[in-house]
């Protein structure tokens, strides 16, 4: 399975692919924003992007919304992975065409269980 | 012009988010010490990270780490040893800041707030300035790593 990972800190990316890596995805890429999300989607197949929402340039939701308005990159599943805690904040990404929903800080099982849940390994 | 002093009940959330992150992140208990006023600009430490609040409340959340207990901190963190202050330390702890204020959110969702995205000082007694009108409040924290500030300025209409 290919995954795009997006986030502006280096750090989360380093812990997010370390987790990943843990639970058996290998194939990861990654994006320091949305902008750079958007171009990366749309020339290679993904199956699974893990979408920040704060980041400069480009926030993490507004890729989510161009992902899902071009045709052809509609189908990828999107998870956003944030910090951003709000129920308002959750049902605006959910609207918005996100597949699920990881709150930080989080634990490797609740992302393997949020990856599960909307993927087949 | 009176000064206005961060309540409990906004302290309380940033309290609350600090101990669940190191538990969640670095599996570890952290203890919170007495929460005082921030006296003067100076935190005698070596890398503080800083967001912004906005939105119905206006302030900031500091995290103020010596550079022993940021570097333990951050290799804790990360999963990996990390042995001096460089440009991952300085995101790591801005991420650290930037997940803490994320998770006080929900528990001040009344206010609408939104967050900067983080800044990172470095430097030996560096200081960091919050309004003149509004008093911080300080919330040392002692973890196996050492001991850090968490400073907290928060002002409200209501």
């Amino acid at each position: 399975m290919k995954i795009l990972l997006v986030d502006d800190s280096s750090t989360m990316r380093r812990i997010q692919k370390n987790t990943l890596t843990k639970l058996g995805y290998e194939d990861v890429d990654e994006a320091e924003d949305g902008a750079q999300a958007i171009q990366k989607v749309a020339m290679t197949a993904y199956d699974l992007v893990l979408m920040d929402w704060n980041m400069p340039n480009m926030t993490g939701i507004e890729a989510l919304k161009k992902i899902k308005e071009n045709p052809d990159t509609k189908s990828v599943p999107v998870i956003m992975v944030t910090s951003e805690s709000e129920k308002t904040r959750i049902i605006e990404a959910i609207q918005a065409g996100a597949a699920n929903y990881v709150v930080k800080p989080f634990q490797p099982e609740t992302l393997q269980e949020k990856i599960s849940a909307v993927v087949k390994k | 012009m009176s000064s206005y002093s961060v309540k409990v009940e906004h302290i309380n959330p940033f309290i609350k988010a600090t101990i669940e992150t190191f538990k969640a992140m670095m599996s570890v208990e952290i203890k919170p010490g007495k929460v005082k006023l921030k006296q003067g600009s100076s935190l005698s430490h070596d890398v503080s990270g800083i967001i912004g609040l906005s939105g119905g409340a206006i302030g900031s959340v500091t995290l103020s780490f010596p550079r022993i207990t940021a570097l333990k901190t951050v290799s804790a963190f990360v999963g990996e040893k990390v042995v001096s202050m460089d440009e991952n330390v300085v995101d790591a702890i801005g991420e650290l800041a930037n997940i803490i204020a994320g998770a006080a959110k929900k528990d001040l969702a009344q206010y609408n707030i939104n967050i900067s995205l983080p800044s990172v000082v470095m430097g030996e007694n560096h200081q960091v300035k919050e309004p003149k009108d509004v008093i911080a409040m300080i919330v040392p924290f002692e973890t196996p790593y050492g001991t850090f500030d968490l400073a907290v300025c928060f002002k409200s209409e209501v």
